[in-house]
């Protein structure tokens, strides 16, 4: 079985006007809901208490609510987990309680209008974090992606030219900001999770970028005719169907991560699913489209040594 | 000849395999919930077995087996709930010289074991337990220190015959108030050359001339740093009396410390076990004055007025007999004439002489003991947490002196057999450095723990079997020889996994199936170059060759790529981000190895040296 029989030439870079177009939309769209909205950070970064619990059977949330609200937990954010029977009760951290302890409290108050003493309500999860170790981590995690953008530019730059170590890099800036951008415009809970599956998409996208990029170096060095745009376009066709099939498996492992591993992998498995889509066509129409914007051309990716240079001559 | 390798090649990577498949084995077999059981001298007694045996029996709890090994005494069960039900009748039967601790035990067959090959170690989120995040307050320790400073400068110039007025500690300074200055350059003169690692300042207040003393920066480092030290194998201690199989306890960044407790459920008591600073301080009964006087403000010097839990007051001396400090050992029991719950204490050398010589003045006098614990409470200040230690001082036992005593006696007075067991523990595991809250705390249940493992490993199993059936598809004899090398790669993953003992979470798992869909990045990549050869008219032998050869620089690169995300991602991450970290690595580290090497193989097996006018791709 081929996706394409024969050797695609469908012209790319002839239709990168739009593509940027297209980019530039996402990117205001994900920006300006960055800075309007912001993101719905998870407990990881805002501190607070979370408690999972879970009952025999599917239970209303209101009676959850009314419980929470006779204990004096007004503010408490309640929600199904999973399924109707799985509660998540959420806390901002509050003046005047010993926050580790807000946990214990909850669950008493749960147990309170149950029969037979509530102890048919489970205590699955229970979590607190301080607000200062939250902010830390927003810290960390985004010197964790400035740093691997960081080591990533430097080793393209080395194995490869500026131009396409920029155009990757702007690639990879290009996903991460569009993937959270969903995360914002959504809503959708971020934690700490959620950044590790960004930072891998950042891997995932690159490998795909540098796959394109090896071939366009070495179809500079091999194809005597035609201009930068032409090998370029011809690059991008003979590892179409590489491209395709590779985020092709990705995307279904991360698919059944979606829908069998559980509710604590949904925003990982998310980020992930946004991040290879994106990453997919940023690899084809962005970063590629981009180094040529810069003025990539042949001498650029021509062998320096002497050697390779006479042996390239019949 | 095209595409033939060495045998060598062959053996190393059958080697490899059979290497990882019986480290990997282990995981098959999976592990039992179970009952650690030792004693605090080591043994555990012959009859020990027999006993347990017995209690399970009595509580009709089923169990799968009870062995003695290395470590103790084990008790495996079928299910969690066994265990923890089993945990706390076991723990009242067998008393407080036992240590009972919950546990995961492989359930794989005795033989593996000499191998020293063990099931992958299960992170918090996937076998349930406690994770507490502390935040050590360094600069309290300080404070603490400086305040010890006090007392030893007024003896120093007191020995040296200097005079001052006051000694004070004002935050992170002291302060010695002089009448002149040649007492000042004179006191001056003798402490900088006792102190080194203290700087002296001069100043002029209200006519007085002060001498100011703070730690230097360096031994503010030093202090802070033994602070978070003693307090690491305080909790340690804390934590083995807790009763935890394979705790993790360490530093985190310069002030903080986790502690993770596996299995463990009880938050409430473990939080109170790790974060109270208890201490226990013997003061003779003021009986020469009257109380009544001293509550209506007079109080004599010297002495001062402590209170019992229940508010009752009593007229103690300041001076303080003995301290914590010096007690050596302490086990809970009961009194033997009144059956009251009774805590021993056993004081070292030094304790032991004071105690005689104060017991012997003080005959038929009574003498109180003091529980003194230090507790954080956290307050909202201009929105902002405070946390301050608050110091609770308690009279438990007010007791005459019988007789003279001096390394070892007994405390009664004590509310519950619990509360003696606890205070024990307490006096035992010493005391805090510097005071502590916790930054941050997770418990997750048992259940979630088990539903976490099923989902994680269903969803590998199924992303895997969808590759599976993809690769099979697209690219034939060839889609099933990468399929091999998928399946050994997942193998050589877990085989890793369990030899590191690296911590398997819920991320990690994630990272594995992860692992699955992109490492058959490589064999996508060598296929579609097979087949552009093959397009091109290349023979079938050399477009296997070429396909190879021409791929191997883009793998790599690629790769190396996100092994650089991986690597960041693992430095800078913690906890779980660090799980996925390491799975994702190792799965790009083995997958280079099967997807290319292992590959090649099975090819160069099936097709090199012959004649081939087609291939299955």
């Amino acid at each position: 079985m081929e996706i394409f029989k024969k050797l695609t030439h469908i012209d790319f870079l002839g239709k990168r006007k739009l593509a940027f177009a297209f980019s530039a939309i996402l990117i205001i769209i994900a920006l300006g809901s960055l800075i309007t909205r912001g993101l719905n950070f998870g407990l990881d970064f805002t501190g607070g208490t979370l408690i999972e619990v879970s009952y025999p059977s599917s239970v209303e949330l209101d009676s959850v609510r009314k419980a929470l609200d006779g204990a004096g937990f007004e503010d408490a954010v309640v929600q199904h987990f999973g399924t109707s029977k799985e509660v998540l009760v959420r806390i901002a951290p509050r003046e005047g309680l010993s926050t580790a302890q807000i946990g214990d409290k909850v669950i008493a108050a749960l147990r309170k209008g149950r029969a037979n003493g509530g102890q048919d309500v489970e205590m699955r999860r229970q979590e607190f974090v301080g607000p200062q170790v939250g902010d830390e981590l927003k810290e960390d995690g985004g010197i964790a992606m400035l740093v691997a953008l960081a080591c990533i530019l430097v080793y393209v730059t080395l194995r490869f030219e500026y131009r396409l170590s920029v155009g990757s890099v702007a690639a990879l800036v290009h996903d991460t900001i569009i993937t959270i951008g969903v995360f914002s415009v959504f809503q959708l809970e971020f934690d700490l999770t959620v950044l590790a599956a960004i930072l891998a998409v950042i891997g995932y996208s690159l490998n795909d970028t540098i796959v394109v990029f090896d071939r366009i170096r070495e179809n500079f060095r091999r194809m005597r005719k035609g201009g930068p745009i032409e090998v370029i376009n011809a690059s991008i066709n003979q590892t179409l169907s590489r491209t395709i099939m590779t985020s092709g498996t990705t995307l279904l492992v991360v698919i059944a991560l979606y829908v069998w591993g559980g509710e604590l992998i949904h925003g990982f498995a998310t980020a992930l699913i946004v991040g290879i889509v994106i990453g997919t066509y940023s690899s084809i129409y962005v970063a590629s489209a981009l180094a040529l914007a810069m003025g990539l051309n042949k001498a650029d990716l021509m062998p320096v040594k002497k050697e390779g240079a006479e042996l390239d001559r019949p | 000849m095209l595409n033939q390798y060495p045998l060598w090649k062959y053996l190393l990577l059958a080697g490899i395999l059979i290497v990882g498949a019986l480290y990997a084995l282990p995981n098959v077999y999976g592990s039992d919930p179970a009952l650690q059981i030792t004693t605090r001298s080591g043994e555990v007694g012959g009859g020990t077995p027999k006993k347990v045996a017995q209690v399970l029996k009595q509580h009709d709890i089923p169990y799968l087996s009870i062995s003695t090994g290395p470590n103790g005494l084990l008790v495996r069960f079928k299910t969690v709930e066994d265990q923890l039900k089993a945990n706390d009748d076991v723990r009242a039967a067998l008393g407080s010289n036992y240590i009972v601790a919950l546990n995961l035990a492989s359930a794989a067959p005795h033989w593996l074991a000499h191998f020293n090959a063990k099931p992958m170690y299960l992170g918090l989120d996937l076998r349930g337990g406690l994770h507490f995040l502390m935040q050590v307050d360094v600069k309290a320790a300080l404070q603490k220190q400086l305040e010890g400073y006090v007392g030893d400068f007024r003896n120093a110039l007191r020995q040296d015959k200097i005079r001052y007025r006051s000694i004070v500690r004002d935050k992170d300074q002291l302060e010695l108030k002089f009448a002149n200055a040649s007492a000042r350059d004179k006191a001056r003169n003798q402490l900088e050359q006792d102190y080194r690692g203290l700087s002296f300042g001069e100043e002029l207040r209200d006519g007085y001339p002060y001498l100011t003393a703070k730690f230097t920066p360096k031994k503010v480092r030093e202090i802070e740093k033994t602070a978070v030290q003693q307090n690491i194998t305080t909790l340690r201690k804390r934590v083995n009396e807790l009763g935890v199989a394979e705790p993790v306890i360490q530093q985190e960044g310069e002030d903080r410390i986790v502690v993770q407790l596996p299995g463990i459920q009880d938050s409430a008591h473990a939080k109170q076990i790790l974060g109270a600073t208890a201490t226990l301080e013997f003061h003779l009964v003021d009986v020469d004055h009257s109380l009544q006087d001293a509550l209506s403000g007079h109080v004599p010097p010297g002495s001062q007025i402590y209170r019992w839990k229940s508010g009752k007051p009593e007229l103690l001396k300041k001076r303080v007999i003995v301290t914590g400090d010096q007690i050596t050992d302490a086990s809970s029991g009961f009194d033997q004439r009144s059956g009251q719950p009774s805590v021993n204490v056993s004081l070292n050398g030094t304790g032991a002489r004071i105690m005689a010589k104060t017991t012997e003045e003080n005959l038929k006098k009574p003498m109180a003991v003091v529980f003194i614990e230090q507790k954080n409470q956290t307050k909202m200040v201009n929105g902002k947490k405070v946390s301050k230690p608050v110091t609770t001082k308690e009279v438990i036992n007010v007791a005459t002196i019988q007789s003279v005593f001096s390394r070892r006696f007994q405390i009664t007075g004590l509310d519950s057999p619990r509360e003696a067991h606890d205070l024990a523990l307490l006096l035992r595991a010493g005391a805090l450095a510097a005071p502590m809250h916790i930054a941050e705390e997770r418990t997750i249940g048992p259940s979630l723990g088990q539903q976490n493992i099923n989902q994680g490993v269903e969803s590998v199993i199924i992303g895997f079997v969808f590759v599976l059936v993809f690769m099979g598809l697209y690219y034939k004899l060839f889609g099933m020889i990468a399929n091999v090398a998928l399946a050994v790669n997942l193998v050589l993953i877990v085989a890793l996994l369990s030899m590191l003992q690296a911590t398997l979470t819920l991320p990690g798992i994630a990272g594995i199936v992860l692992t699955v869909g992109m490492s058959v990045d490589a064999n996508v990549l060598i296929f579609e170059r097979i087949r552009e050869e093959l397009r091109a008219g290349n023979t079938p032998q050399a477009s296997i060759h070429a396909g190879y050869e021409k791929a191997f620089s883009t793998i790599a690169d690629a790769n190396i790529t996100t092994l650089i995300a991986g690597i960041v991602l693992y430095a800078l991450g913690t906890g779980p981000v660090q799980g996925f970290a390491v799975t994702l690595s190792l799965g790009i580290a083995t997958s280079m190895l099967t997807a290319i090497m292992g590959t090649r193989a099975i090819a160069n097996l099936m097709y090199g040296g012959r004649r081939l006018s087609k291939l299955s791709i």
